[in-house]
């Protein structure tokens, strides 16, 4: 079971709490984290990665374990501490503005 | 006993304010989908129940919403807005062509007559049609063949802010997008042609009388006699009585023709409503008085109407999709500011009171007159 915390303005959009959990059936990557949520949260597809080009969008970032991984490959394996829910992947909306 | 909806979109959530046909006594709701930009927001004429929402943000882009229950409920439903076919390109600000990419819904346009299909404006210009009540979005890219390579993009962006529906032909569509002027369908979105003749923006192009590349800021027609129409430009107030096949200009006595919104009474259709706009630089009423412009000959002979609005120290500006009219009698007018105040006249105009005072900047209001 995989922890994630979405920004506010996305967990207010899928009405659900600020944290949820998703299930994974295959590799836990971060791409497969965002496939599960975009599954089960429709609504959240094109607020996080590009409809088009499924890149994420430019004010979107990615914590986890403490690092940014926000420009890691989608593919790449995630830490125990987050497969096995010892901690959540945080999807954060960048510091932008004024 | 009518009631009246006002559907305001802010650039920091939604409004709904309501009112019976006093239009004296208002309750405010909102904001809804708080934080985020509402561009516009605009109720089913069939099932006025049906209201449509779009949403959109920098940080996590666009989404649509849809109540069925006059907006107590909503429900996000389809955001994916592909561009059909070929990527064109259209004019970048250096004179480079630049690729469509998609930004935001500037206006969502429901049908006359199925509540299931909704039409929506975007950012980059283009034109999309839903049939299934928003669910999944087609592009009519039979528009952007005019000549759109030529489009290219105002201050706010490249978008189609502008979207009306002949009454008497359902087959008739017009659009209009800033900066590539005015546009005409005959069969229902599938074919375009530019209707632009007898504009001229000597200051904006290097042709001033070009096919296309006009910025054209708004029209409006009345449904009684959709022939007609009325339009806003970066300058110059404008009319066609041949939808649109030539304009000329009604700008008339006016203290500036530059502007955002326009409106036509809802009974009276030479009846037309404007808000004066200092110039393209200064982008509040001049002399820092905020005065609606009434003229009740097409167009010309303009009155000043500012009973109610203030005559001193007002630098706010009206946007283009921020002024509507009711249909009760007498007309209802209203319109919202940068400045966050949403004013309604209960009587066509000559006497103005604010609705509220101090919301988020307005960016569109849109009004229902429910039995």
């Amino acid at each position: 079971m995989i922890r994630v915390i979405l920004p506010t303005h996305l967990w207010r959009l899928a009405k659900v709490d600020r944290e949820i959990s998703l299930e994974l059936n295959g590799a836990a990557t971060l791409g497969a984290v965002l496939d599960a949520l975009e599954q089960q949260y429709p609504m959240l597809r094109g607020t996080i990665r590009d409809h088009a080009t499924r890149e994420r969008r430019p004010f979107i970032r990615f914590f986890i374990a403490g690092e940014d991984w926000s420009f890691e490959p989608w593919d790449k394996p995630l830490p125990d501490s987050i497969v096995t829910g010892a901690e959540p992947l945080r999807i954060v909306g960048a510091m932008a503005g004024g | 006993m009518s009631t009246i909806r006002v559907l305001v979109g802010t650039r920091k959530g939604g409004f709904i304010l309501t009112s019976d046909a006093g239009r004296k006594e208002w309750k405010v709701e909102g904001p809804f989908f708080p934080g985020w930009e509402i561009y516009h927001i605009k109720g089913s004429p069939v099932n006025p129940d049906r209201i449509y929402a779009s949403q959109t943000s920098g940080w996590f882009g666009q989404v649509i919403q849809r109540s069925d229950d006059g907006g107590k409920t909503w429900e996000p439903v389809g955001n994916e807005f592909s561009y059909n076919g070929v990527t064109a390109t259209h004019q970048w600000f250096d004179g480079s062509q630049h690729p469509w990419e998609f930004a935001r819904v500037w206006y969502l346009e429901p049908s006359l007559t199925d509540p299931e299909t909704v039409y929506a404006g975007v950012e980059d210009a283009a034109l999309f049609r839903s049939r299934d009540g928003g669910m999944t979005w087609e592009e009519l890219s039979g528009l952007r063949e005019v000549k759109g390579s030529l489009w290219q993009p105002g201050a706010g962006g490249l978008c189609l802010h502008t979207i009306l529906q002949d009454p008497a032909d359902p087959n008739r569509l017009y659009i209009a997008i800033s900066a590539a002027g005015a546009f005409r369908s005959d069969d229902g979105g599938e074919t375009w042609r530019p209707i632009n003749n007898g504009l001229q923006s000597p200051f904006e192009l290097p042709d001033p009388e070009a096919e296309v590349g006009h910025c054209v800021h708004n029209i409006a027609l009345h449904p009684s006699r959709p022939n007609v129409l009325f339009m806003q430009k970066h300058w110059d107030v404008m009319r066609s009585d041949n939808a649109g096949d030539s304009w000329y200009e009604v700008s008339g006595n006016l203290p500036t023709d530059f502007g955002f919104p326009i409106a036509v009474h809802s009974h009276e259709p030479e009846t037309v409503y404007v808000v004066p706009i200092k110039s393209d630089s200064e982008h509040y009423p001049p002399d820092g008085r905020l005065r609606v412009f009434r003229s009740r000959t097409g167009g010309n002979e303009w009155e000043a109407l500012t009973d109610g609005l203030p005559q001193s120290n007002c630098y706010v500006n009206i946007l283009r999709s921020a002024m509507a009219v009711d249909t009760l009698d007498p007309c209802g007018v209203y319109f919202g500011t940068t400045g966050g105040q949403v004013y309604v006249s209960p009587d066509a105009g000559d006497h103005w009171l604010p609705i509220v005072h101090d919301l988020p900047p307005v960016l569109s209001v849109e009004v229902q007159t429910l039995p």
